[in-house]
This record gives C-alpha cells, structure tokens and sequence, in this order.
C-alpha cells in the first residue's frame, strides 16, 4: 500500500536531485537485471556507459546521435509545458524528411548550400502540418490528440515505405526502396575543426540543434510566448484571465513541435543517410519524449538529457557487438529511466509512504 | 415534552485548524416534522449537515438518535440508522443508467431488475415519474435530483437531509418537490431542509433554526415569525459601523451594462438574464447575494472569458464597445478585474509574483524590450506592489503559493489597482482572509474609489458590503435587483432580496 | 482459396482480439496504458521459453498470461501506485518491454517449438466455407469465450458496473466509498493477461520462433481498436477481422497485381480509428464515448 500526501512547499534541490538520481537508479537497476541473466554485471554497464566515452571521435559521435534527439526534445518541451501531449514526433519526423527529400529530389542538380535552407523550410512545414491535424481535431472537437497524433505516426511510416517503393524509388536501386542519392549541395556537410579536422561523424547539425535548444530556452522563460505556454500549462483558467487564447496556444504548440520534428527528419537524413529509406529513423520521435522528461520539461536541460539518452542508444550499439546482446536492449535502459523520472516527479510532489495507512 | 426527538444535536463543535466552523451547536428534529437550517455562506450549515451524515466527525458534542447516543463514523453508519442526504452538488455517473446510478449508492446487493422494479413502483408511490433504465446523462438536472431523492427513499430513511434543493429546479419542479416532502413528513419521516429561500421556508417548514458565525442563534416556529424577523436573525443586526466617507458620485456614467444574458452551460450553472447597470465616477455599487445565484456567471461575462455579442445588448466603457474584446484588451481600455478565486484563476500559486504580475499587464508596450520580457520593469513593479500593499513574503520574489492567503490577495488586489483603473470589477476582495488584509484592501478600494474610479464589488459578505458601498444590487437566481442608495437600505431589506423575496419594497 | 485466406484473416485477428479485449476492461477502468506492445512481448518471450523448457504449448500458454501479467504490474506500480502520468508510464512500459524482451530471449533466437494444436469441432468444422472457423487452435475458442465473459461482467455484474463507474468518474466512485485504486489494479493485471496471452498468440500460433519485436506494432493497432470499438467488447471482433482483413488482403491483393497500394490499404485502420474519434466527439451521446476519466490521475485523499 502506497500513500502519497502532496507536499506543500517543494525543497528545491529535489527539483534537481530528481533526474541525477533517477539516472543513477537506472543503471543500477540495469546491472541487477543483467546479473540476474547471468551477464558479467559490471562488464556489461561499461560496455553499456563507459566505451562509448572512450574517444574524442566517439564523444562527437555522442552528439551525432543526441542531435535529433535535442531538436525533437525541444519542441515536445514546448507541447507538454502547455499541457498538450504529443506523442507523433515520429510521425512529424517522417513527413519533414519527406518535405525535405522532396525538395532535395527536385533539384537534384543543386550545387548551392541555399538549398539546404530550402529543404528545412520543407520538412518544418510539412511536420507542422502533420501535427496540426490532431491540434485542429482537439480544437474543433476535443478530440483526445494523445490517440490522434500516435495513430498518425503509423500513416506516416506507411505513406514514407509507399513513397520510396514507388514514385520516388531509384530506378538504378536494383528493386531496393531507396530514392536517388541527394545532390552533394543537399547534404548536410561534417563539420571541420581548426586544428583537429574532422571528429567522428560531427556535422553542422549538431550546432544548429544546440542553438535551437538554447533559443527555445530563451523563448520559453524570457518572452511573452513561453509566458502562455507555461500559464496555459500551469493554470489554464489563470491564461484565460490573462486574455490568451487556449485554441491559439494548442495549435502553437502542436505545430512548433511538428515542425522541430521535421527539421529533425530533415537533419537526420541530409546528415547520415543521405537519401531517403522506409526506416529513417530508429524511434526517435519516441525517445524524444524520454529526453523531454529526463529535461524536466526545460529547453536548456534537454541538451544535456539528449546526451544522456543518447549514450544509452550507442551503448546499445557497443553492447550488441561486444555482449551479442540485440540493440533493442538499449530500451530496457531507456524504459527504465523514464519509469525511474516519472517516479521522481512524484517524490517531487508528494510526500510518499510505503506501508499500511494507520 | 413526552416526545423524544428522533434525531438530537448536544453542543455540537468543529474546527478547521484556528477556524471553528459549529460553535457548541444544539438541535432537534421530530418524526414527521420538517425543520429550516438557515444561514448566510459560511454559516456552518454545510459542515453541520455533513457531520448528521457522517462525512465528518465533530470535534466536541454528542448526538443521538432515538434518544440513543451515537456515534456516525461514516455515511454508511448514517445510512444504516436511517439517515439519507441530498446533496446540493450531488454527482452522478452520467454513462450510467438511474437505476445503475442507484444501485451503486446502495448498501445491500440486489439485481438490477429488482431493483429496477422497485425505484419505478416508488417513482409511481411518490409521484415522481422517473425511467430507470434510462441514462442519467440524457436527464435534466431535476430530474437527476429525483434519483438522488428516489435512492435515499429506497432505503426507507426516518430522516432526510436535503442540502438546497431547489437551487437547481424551476418553480413548477418545486411546487413537485414540495409535494414529495409533505407526503414523507405525513409518513413520519424528518425532513431537515436547509435553504436561505425564505419564502420556500415559510410555505414548507414549521420549524426553523438559525445559524450565524457557526452559532445557533435561535430555533423558532417559522409560521408566527415574519420574514423581515427571520432575515434579520440570519443577517445579523450588528452591521452598523459603516466605516465609508461620502464621497462625492459622479454624475457622468463610466460605465454600463444592458440587457446582458448568458445560457447556463453545465447542470449548475446559473443562467444570467438580462441584467442591466450603470457605474458612476466615485460610485461602489455592492452586489450582495448568496453564492452560486450568478456570481461566477456574472462575472466570466464582465471579465470577457465568455464572451457572445449577440446576447449583450450593450457593454461598454465610455463610449468604447467592449462585447467582442478579451480579457486583456478590456483592460487596456481601462477595466481591471479581480475574480474571486486567487488559486489558479487570478493568480498562478506554482509561478513567481513577477509572473503573475505579468499575467495582468503582459500587452502594456513596456513590458517587453526587443521581443524579450523587460524583467527589471517587471521586478520593479513587483516590488512596488509588494510594498505599497504591505504584502509580507519570504523572500524578494517568491512562488505565489508560499503566501498566506490574505498576503496573495493583497498583492492581487494591488496589482490592479496599481493599473489604476477607470472601473474596476471585484469578486469577494477579502474571501478567506484575516481581518489587517481586509482592511487594507477595503481602505484600498475606497481610496480607488475616492480618486474617481467606479467599482463594482460582488460580495457575500454584507458587513462588506455595508461597509464600503454607495450604492447596492442583489443578485438573485441569475437575475440583478435594482441599484438602491446605501442609506435607503438595510441589512434586513438585502436579506429579503437575497431571499428572493423580489418587489416587496416596503 | 477463399477458405484459406479466412483462416489466415482469422489466426491474424486472434492476439489483436485478445489485447484489445483486456486493454478495454483497463480503460473502462478509467487506465490508458499504452503498454499493450511491451506487454505483449513480454508474453510472447516468456510462452516461447517456457515452451522450450517445458516442451509443452500449454505451459507456454499459461507463461505467456503471466509474464505480460507481471508486466502490468509495473505499469500498476507506477501509474496507480505513485499515481505517474498514464501516457508517458505506458510509453516507458513499451521501450522497456521491447528492450527486456530482447535481452531474455537474446539466447532463444533460432530455436523452434511446437505449437498449439489446432482442434477441429465435429460437423461445425465441415461447413463450407466458414468451417475453417472451426478448425482453430485452442486459444482462439477461449479467446471468443474471454469476451463473452468481459461482455458479461461488464453489462450485467456488480463488479463490472463498479469498474465502470470507477471510469466514468473516480471521485464519485471513491466518494461512495468504492476502492478505486483496487478496482483499477485488476482492470490493469486483467489487461496485462490478456496482452500476454495475445503475445503467447504469436510464437505458439503463428509463427514458431522467438525474434525481437516479433510483435511488429500489433500493440498498437489493439489500442486503435479499442477505440474503433468504441468500447464496446463484441465490436472489438468486428473490428479485428476488419483490421486483420485488410492485413491479409494486401498481401492477397499483391499476389494478384491489384492497383491499390497496400501501405494505402494499412492506412485504413488508423485513418478510420482517427475517423471514429472524431465521431464519437463530436456526437453528443454518451454512452459510445471514451469513459470520462480515462488517463486520469486518481490518489485517495483524507
């Protein structure tokens, strides 16, 4: 038997003690189920944490992988301080990339980087509008947006295995489902460092997802914009008084959000793959939502949660080559942490005991 | 003498932490006797009836039941002594069916189509036609008071609590009820009716009690007592010391209101119809009334929350429009508002004071700098409030819910007034708050009121209203009385009005 | 021909029937646990090893139930428990779900079993054309008894009415002094059973081999389906040989060169799902609506 009292005042260190804590739980929690299994606990939690850190390139790696991640982070940041869910970030991601390959595809003699700026305007149109259908569908007839937006996802994956099996299959790809490789202009260029050169597989989307993440901070806690959203959030009624618009901050909200996804899409593919697939991404649309958590809601934060997250994806990748484990297993890191966040929450808000009620 | 009363109330005493709602209340009810609980809000007949019913447990005092001391640990012990309660804000499961709704209330299990069979051969008994297999959400509101009614009568009660039940009936649905009642009390069963509907009162109850300040003031027989003598004891005849200097009251209308409507959206609310004032320069026009007559209705269509054109003939501020503007360009045009509730609706408690100050001033060009929110603008302003209205906090800018309750209401009643508004439009300015907020905020309204603004007060407290007012309205089922000059006014003619007792003008 | 494409729309409605079926009685419970795909993959991962140990389907079966009833648990643990966001917690029980699942049967990839039998009931299995709906395997029979039950103890018991009173309203539930946290523990254990045993479906059934995500997003249309179902337990039926149809008749109509494309045809489930959400918010009827207290947060106070 659980009780929890909601505290009245919230010490604030717990706001921060919280999201270290939870981490630490995860992984410990982690090496107990791998001992369980009979794996070498400790060998497999350096596998999972530690080499993954090992290298200056790997480190850049990190950010590689973090990069959608921080874009999609923050713009469900923005959703979810509003109190609107939106869980489609794979789906927006999707049809951004399909906005973007689109414009990469017409032009495929492009030799101009101003392309590039072309194909994010794209794929942000193209995943805001995505998410404007389950906003609209709430607006309009408060419809759930949880169940929307999720059920858009899968129509997107479709719509993008329809698109490269079909009309926008290479005709050279020898009947695989791949569209034609992008002009060079249209790919996103690695980034070259003064004196070191090349790191990894650094690209100049990795800059671009910081500075969004820190213009999102900026918005979200310095002007009037993130002042509804947060309101919204906090008391709608209180953002009502205020003379804003519930209608307004919903369909905003929803389509900032679709939009990030997309230039995520976007990034992700003129990045790493450099044409488009059935599979573009491996659920980041989802993991998104981790980061967005483990951030506790705040723009500046999901840097950071983006490369915490991240470091389980690679993990993933490093255990599956030296543990034989399937990368899949990078979710039970993964899901842990977010079960262990979301209990942190509560601890922030309630005073739980564990035991029976007197 | 000879007849025990089948229900007693001995001393009966409940605190809220340093509030005492019931203050050694004593009672009694007969068999068949249908007994008026009267008081203004806050009274303490809702915590009283609660503890009859077992929802809660006095402090100090016995009850007794037959005679019998008891001891009601919860409603299901009420229910199994024969205790049933209708509540005024009853809920039901609209998805459900009456006699689904009806079946999970009761105690022992039965099958639904027994059960069926017997709500609709009571219905019949009583004259209260109800289907029992239809859903609840398809019923008007009366219609769901029936089944809360129909459920306490299914298990044959010996006394019924019914907690303002003609708040949400039209009058032919009350002349029904009534009907219902007389033929319970001609059973033998008690009928403990709390209303503050005199004239409901006098046609129903033989006996009544009253209370007042969580005390009871006097049980009389409400058949020899006139209605002034009975809203004079509820009202309380201590409000004399009216602290206001005449100011001088403009002749030059400031604002006005016409023909104002509002549907009611939800089974509780309260439908607003055509409610026309004019507020003059210097003026405090007080609109007394018991809450949930139109209140909070009243005020989300001032405020600009709800807002529907075509069901105000007229609002405006001068010679500006204000039907179609929100909130905050209201506000710009020189209207400030204050609603009644601080905890999330006219303040954010989880935000900052500098936060919320924004929440009223967010569209005023010095607000922003380049895009960005001016925070040493905003914290200056802040401070002033936090100063000139002597609001007491922890530190330089805290969370609104680390303030004690009077402290966040001084800084929202100061954060309007600091816009210096033309008009402004106030809910209960001192609701739950110590007596220094009060009045501070009271000496603030007056003062506001003194440099030439209008105010408009919605108040439940008439000492309050007393207190600052020139002019005063009473707010009755969503319909507004006539504007009355402070001095032709006393407590006991506001207390008729509240009553309902409309046009009885002496 | 005909015969053999209805068995197959069949068989491939059999877990999308069970999982929708235990998440309805969840969210009639007033619990939306996104979890179903994690809970089903526990259950197929623990069936499909269990059945190797055991050598024995029905053992497996009865592990499936089990391992995605433990799998609620921890949905139950957090979600009621410590009262987390339904949305994100069911989410968190999907990633985990598939990623445990993973790391268990990591070592049974490869292996094969032996699957449930089918049982062919006499004459009714030798009608033309829909006797192959006779000639089911022994899970599939319970699964149409298992929502028969739910229908039952859902329209016509005491218990399931106080399970839908919890979803129409916890705070009037818990007010007439009804144990909504308890009520919702069994609603969300009962959910976990049935996506184990729709889990179980799959290498018992199916195909006879454990591979990661073997699920391949059937949680998924089990949640759309509830609501298709609009809640009600016999349309959860319709609905998955509707949804089950339309996935075989792609792969049918590919075989035959027809013009529509099938991803179009895979829309359809979620397109319609999306179509009668908004139906059902848009109607002003209340009884077809999604219980009024679903994905809410209820901790008892006092």
């Amino acid at each position: 038997m659980i009780t929890l009292e909601k505290r009245t005042s919230v010490p604030q260190w717990l706001r921060y003690a919280t999201p270290l804590l939870a981490i630490g739980v995860t992984i410990l929690l982690g090496g107990v189920i791998f001992a369980v299994l009979g794996y070498d606990a400790p060998k497999a939690l350096s596998v999972f944490f530690l080499s993954p850190l090992s290298r200056a390139d790997q480190i850049a790696d990190l950010f590689v992988k973090a990069c959608p991640l921080i874009i999609i982070g923050t713009g469900l940041v923005f959703c979810y301080r509003a109190n609107i869910w939106n869980i489609g970030a794979e789906g927006q991601l999707v049809l951004g990339a399909l906005g973007a390959g689109w414009v990469a595809l017409s032009f495929p003699d492009a030799t101009s980087y101003s392309i590039l700026i072309l194909m994010a305007l794209a794929a942000m149109a193209a995943g805001a509008l995505w998410a404007l259908i389950p906003a609209f569908l709430r607006v309009r007839f408060s419809t759930n947006e949880i169940l929307v937006s999720l059920m858009l996802t899968y129509v997107a994956s479709l719509l993008i295995d329809w698109l490269v099996r079909g009309p926008w299959r290479d005709p050279m790809s020898f009947g695989f489902p791949l569209t034609p490789l992008y002009a060079d202009a249209a790919l996103i260029p690695p980034m070259i460092l003064p004196v070191v050169g090349r790191i990894g597989q650094l690209h100049w989307g990795v800059p671009l997802a910081l500075l969004i993440a820190v213009i999102a901070g900026i918005i979200m806690r310095r002007t009037l914009a993130g002042y509804q959203v947060r309101l919204f959030g906090e008391a709608p009624r209180a953002a009502k008084f205020a003379g804003f618009s519930p209608s307004k901050v919903t369909i905003g909200v929803m389509m900032v959000s679709g939009a990030l996804a997309g230039l995520a899409g976007a990034v992700e593919v003129s990045a790493n793959i450099g044409q488009l697939q059935p599979n573009i991404s491996f659920g980041f649309g989802f993991t998104a939502i981790i980061v967005a958590f483990l951030a506790r809601l705040n723009p500046m934060a999901v840097i950071l949660a983006g490369l915490v997250v991240a470091l389980a994806e690679l993990g993933g990748d490093a255990a599956q080559i030296s543990l034989g484990v399937p990368k899949v297993v990078t979710g039970l890191f993964k899901g842990l942490l977010l079960f262990m966040l979301l209990a942190g929450e509560t601890w922030t808000n309630f005073k739980i005991s564990v035991g029976r009620k007197s | 003498m000879s007849v025990t009363p089948l229900f007693e109330a001995k001393a009966i005493s409940k605190r809220f932490g340093d509030f005492t709602a019931n203050d050694k209340v004593d009672f009694a009810i007969n068999p068949g006797e249908i007994h008026a609980l009267l008081g203004e809000n806050g009274a303490g007949k809702s915590t009283f009836v609660k503890m009859v019913y077992g929802v809660l447990q006095p402090d100090d005092g016995q009850f007794y039941f037959q005679g019998q001391p008891v001891s009601l640990s919860g409603p299901q012990a009420a229910r199994a002594m024969g205790i049933g309660m209708v509540f005024q804000h009853f809920s039901q499961f609209e998805a459900l069916s009456v006699a689904e709704n009806i079946q999970l209330a009761m105690d022992q299990n039965e099958s639904l189509e027994a059960l069926s069979r017997r709500i609709e051969s009571l219905s019949q008994a009583y004259g209260i036609p109800i289907a029992a297999d239809k859903l609840v959400a398809d019923l008007s509101v009366g219609e769901q008071q029936r089944v809360e009614i129909l459920r306490c009568l299914l298990q044959s009660p010996k006394l019924l609590i019914m907690d303002e039940p003609t708040s949400v009936l039209t009058p032919q649905e009350t002349e029904q009820l009534f009907t219902v009642i007389r033929q319970l009390a001609d059973e033998g069963c008690a009928i403990l009716f709390i209303s503050h509907k005199l004239d409901e009162i006098k046609a129903l109850c033989k006996q009544a009690t009253i209370l007042r300040g969580g005390k009871k003031i006097d049980t009389l027989d409400s058949e020899t007592h006139s209605k002034h003598q009975i809203a004079e004891m509820m009202v309380g005849t201590s409000i004399s010391a009216i602290t206001r200097k005449a100011g001088a009251i403009g002749t030059k209308s400031l604002f006005e209101a016409k023909g104002l409507s509002r549907p009611a959206d939800g089974p509780f609310d309260i439908t607003l119809s055509d409610i026309s004032f004019s507020l003059y320069e210097g003026q405090i026009l007080g609109i007394a009334g018991i809450s949930g007559n139109g209140q909070d209705e009243l005020m989300g269509a001032l405020t600009g929350e709800w807002r529907d054109p075509s069901l105000i003939a007229h609002l405006s501020i001068g010679t500006d429009d204000l039907r179609t503007l929100s909130p905050e360009e209201r506000r710009r045009k020189g209207v400030g508002f204050i609603p009644e509730d601080r905890n999330g609706h006219a303040a954010v408690p989880s935000m900052r004071l500098t936060e919320n100050s924004l929440m009223t001033s967010h569209s005023a060009p010095e607000m922003t700098k380049k895009g960005l929110i001016a925070d040493d603008v905003l914290a200056d302003k802040t401070r002033q409030i936090i100063a000139d209205y002597d609001v007491r906090t922890p530190e330089a800018n805290p969370l609104a819910s680390s303030l004690s309750g009077g402290n966040l209401q001084k800084f929202v009643v100061g954060r309007e007034i600091a816009r210096a508004p033309k008009v402004l439009i106030v809910s209960q300015p001192t609701w739950g708050v110590d007596i220094g907020a009060a009045q501070l905020i009271r000496s603030a309204l007056l003062s506001l009121a003194q440099q030439g603004s209008a105010i408009f007060m919605i108040s439940q407290d008439l000492e309050e209203i007393f207190a600052i007012s020139s002019h005063i309205a009473v707010l009755h089922d969503g319909h507004l009385s006539a504007t009355y000059e402070l001095e032709e006014m006393t407590p006991e003619k506001v207390g008729l009005l509240m009553g309902g007792a409309q046009g009885e003008r002496a | 021909m005909y015969e053999e494409l209805l068995l197959t729309i069949l068989l491939t409605s059999v877990p999308l029937v069970l999982a929708a079926t235990g998440e309805l009685v969840a969210e009639r419970s007033g619990v939306l646990n996104l979890g179903v795909e994690g809970m089903m993959l526990m259950g197929a991962v623990s069936a499909f090893g269990a059945a190797i140990l055991s050598g024995s389907p029905i053992v497996g079966m009865i592990a499936g139930a089990f391992g995605g009833m433990m799998t609620a648990a921890i949905f139950g643990l957090f979600a009621l428990g410590l009262a987390t966001n339904q949305v994100a917690t069911g989410l968190a029980l999907t990633i985990f779900g598939t990623g445990f699942s993973g790391l268990i049967g990591a070592p049974l990839v490869g292996k094969a079993i032996d699957g449930l039998p089918s049982l062919s009931i006499p004459l009714l299995s030798d009608l033309p054309l829909i006797g192959v709906a006779f000639q089911l395997d022994a899970l599939a029979y319970i699964s149409i008894l298992l929502v028969a039950f739910v229908a039952y103890f859902l329209k016509r018991t005491r218990w399931g009415l106080v399970l839908r009173a919890t979803g129409a309203n916890h705070d009037s539930a818990h007010a007439l002094g009804y144990n909504v946290l308890a009520v919702r523990w069994y609603a969300v254990l009962f959910g976990g059973l049935m996506a184990g045993l729709a889990g179980a479906y799959l290498p018992l059934v199916l195909t006879p081999h454990w591979a990661e995500g073997m699920t391949a997003g059937r949680g998924w249309i089990a949640l759309a389906l509830v609501v298709f179902a609009s809640w009600q337990p016999w349309r959860v039926v319709v609905g998955a040989i509707l949804f089950g149809g339309i996935t075989i008749m792609q792969l049918a109509g590919q075989a035959r060169g027809w013009t529509i494309q099938p991803q179009f045809l895979s829309m359809l489930p979620y397109l319609a799902t999306i179509i009668v959400l908004v139906s059902i918010s848009r109607s002003g009827g209340v009884l077809h609506k999604a219980p009024a207290h679903l994905g809410r947060i209820f901790y008892p106070t006092r």
